[in-house]
């Protein structure tokens, strides 16, 4: 031990390896993969095929309309939660809050079940209702990650700037639209992020709650079961390629503490 | 008034969230085999099956283990990957953040194919190895245990280091005594959070593991598939240990930083 002469700064040397060869190198070969063929020619065949079928682009269509319908329905239902969990009075608030965001711990796959013995017993058959169903699904699923967001902005927020608006005059509608609302523009953000992305991909839901229809996850599942490389590869490009937007929009928002998921605790 | 509405408000959205779970936590403990049909006669026959099922058993301690394991690898690379990088200059630094950041930001099936692209179809590592699938679910949490680290670094007392060293201790030993012993509390939340990632992961899981090595999110989408009505209820069940255990977990957890703060006052 006593020989082991080191400076601090090249402990980081196996972890920013690990990054490199796990996490670099796959989507470098990801892109290579996304314009190449299967006997490794360089085309660009999977790109046009991609935006030239009405069936992949009315899977993009489909993904984003379910995402947007599901961060809305996630955002309508967290803010006045999060809005009243922050101002409320009580005590123990986080005792509170835990109560909306336990259930997260509970294996996603274990949930949907729970739900959809619920739905099946509300609806009848539930491949009826398959776009209401989906929504519920991933809001079922994605409300604690838009809820502490908008949480911790909520809590964070400055009790003397409402103080102030109200003595100046402001009646209680316009210091919520005026100061409150804005202020938690960068909780509302981490938050859509944070349900937007996992409703274009995460198909589990849909297949469990008996909808057919295709996401962007799923194209890369069923390319996955067919062994077509290439053209998985292409949607994962066109997936990054949005997250890469979406972080783009959202880093000028985002205040520094509030990281995804590794706000959970 | 207002403020009932704001009860009536919290009550519902804890209906919307934990109706489905206790619905299927009542229908656990009876011999039914669907929910919403008769009840019939109080049983424990579905916690039973959860042990005596050698597929159910060995899968859920598989998905135990491998939580684990890799959130053990995780939490060792990713604490010495945040304190070099935390001394290391601005450059190198920047770049391990931004690398740190990308598993976070992406979705977790492109993380997931892309790792499966490089490892298994390019480099023929062999699936039944559990390397692809260790070092995925890896990828999925270390950069979580980082993010929980770096705060922490940045609260500690910088001299403490220093001292050691003046004091005669060797880099390491000022390392092992002094620098870690105050990131406990990061490492440890680090730590937690990876196991809780690792046990929710579905998409990186199917893209890389063995095809006979199941982990509870994948039995689960296959049973739903099946219809095993015996592996099924046994599932309700398990959602329900997995619920009960949760909650214990926050209670202690909150029960013991409460007394953590009475001690200090």
């Amino acid at each position: 031990m006593k020989k082991l002469r080191f400076n601090r700064s090249q402990l980081c040397i196996p972890y920013a390896v690990f990054l490199i060869l796990f996490v670099i190198a796959p989507l470098i070969v990801i892109v290579y993969y996304a314009f190449t063929n299967g006997q490794g020619h360089i085309t660009f065949k999977n790109f046009a095929s991609f935006f030239s079928s009405t069936n992949t682009l009315g899977t993009l269509l489909y993904s984003f309309s379910l995402a947007i319908v599901t961060t809305l329905v996630c955002l309508v239902i967290a803010y006045p939660t999060a809005y009243i969990l922050a101002r409320s009075n009580f005590k123990k608030k986080y005792v509170l809050l835990m109560l909306f965001i336990l259930p997260m711990w509970i294996n996603f796959t274990l949930r949907i079940t729970a739900l959809k013995e619920v739905l099946s017993v509300l609806e009848g058959n539930i491949s009826k209702f398959p776009f209401l169903n989906s929504v519920i699904g991933m809001t079922y699923d994605f409300l604690p990650f838009m809820i502490l967001p908008l949480y911790t902005s909520l809590l964070k927020l400055d009790k003397s700037l409402l103080e102030a608006a109200s003595d100046l005059g402001a009646n209680k509608l316009t210091v919520f639209l005026r100061v409150t609302l804005p202020l938690s523009v960068p909780g509302i953000i981490s938050g859509m992020t944070m349900v937007l992305l996992p409703s274009m991909t995460n198909y589990v839901v849909l297949d469990m709650l008996y909808n057919s229809t295709y996401i962007m996850g799923s194209l890369i599942g069923s390319y996955f079961s067919a062994y077509d490389w290439n053209n998985g590869s292409l949607i994962s490009l066109v997936l990054l390629v949005i997250i890469f937007i979406v972080t783009l929009v959202t880093n000028r928002f985002s205040d520094e503490d509030s990281n995804g998921r590794g706000a959970l605790l | 008034m207002k403020k009932a509405w704001r009860i009536c408000w919290l009550a519902l959205i804890l209906l919307f969230i934990y109706v489905p779970v206790l619905v299927l936590a009542v229908y656990s403990f009876t011999d039914a085999s669907m929910v919403g049909g008769n009840i019939g006669g109080f049983s424990f026959e579905n916690y039973a099956n959860l042990f005596k099922n050698e597929d159910l058993r060995s899968m859920i301690l598989g998905t135990l283990l491998l939580a684990v394991v890799c959130a053990v690898i995780a939490t060792v690379l990713a604490t010495l990957g945040a304190i070099g990088s935390f001394y290391s200059k601005k450059l190198p630094k920047t770049l391990l953040h931004n690398a740190n950041q990308v598993p976070v930001v992406n979705a977790d099936i492109v993380t997931g194919f892309s790792i499966c692209i490089l490892l298994i179809v390019i480099l023929r590592v062999n699936k039944d190895t559990f390397i692809p699938l260790g070092i995925g679910h890896v990828v999925l949490c270390a950069p979580f245990v980082y993010l929980s680290i770096l705060p922490k670094l940045k609260q500690m007392d910088n001299s403490l280091y220093e001292a050691a060293l003046d004091l005669g201790a060797t880099p390491a030993q000022a390392l092992f005594k002094v620098v870690i012993p105050q990131l406990i509390p990061g490492i440890l939340s680090g730590f937690m959070l990876a196991v809780t990632l690792s046990l929710d992961d579905y998409f990186i899981t199917t893209y890389t593991k063995p095809s006979t090595f199941d982990t509870i999110s994948t039995y689960v989408v296959n049973a739903t598939k099946g219809s095993q009505t015996e592996v099924k209820t046994a599932l309700w069940a398990l959602s329900t240990l997995i619920f009960l255990i949760v909650v214990v977990i926050v209670v202690l957890m909150n029960v013991l930083s409460g007394r953590k703060k009475e001690a200090r006052k």
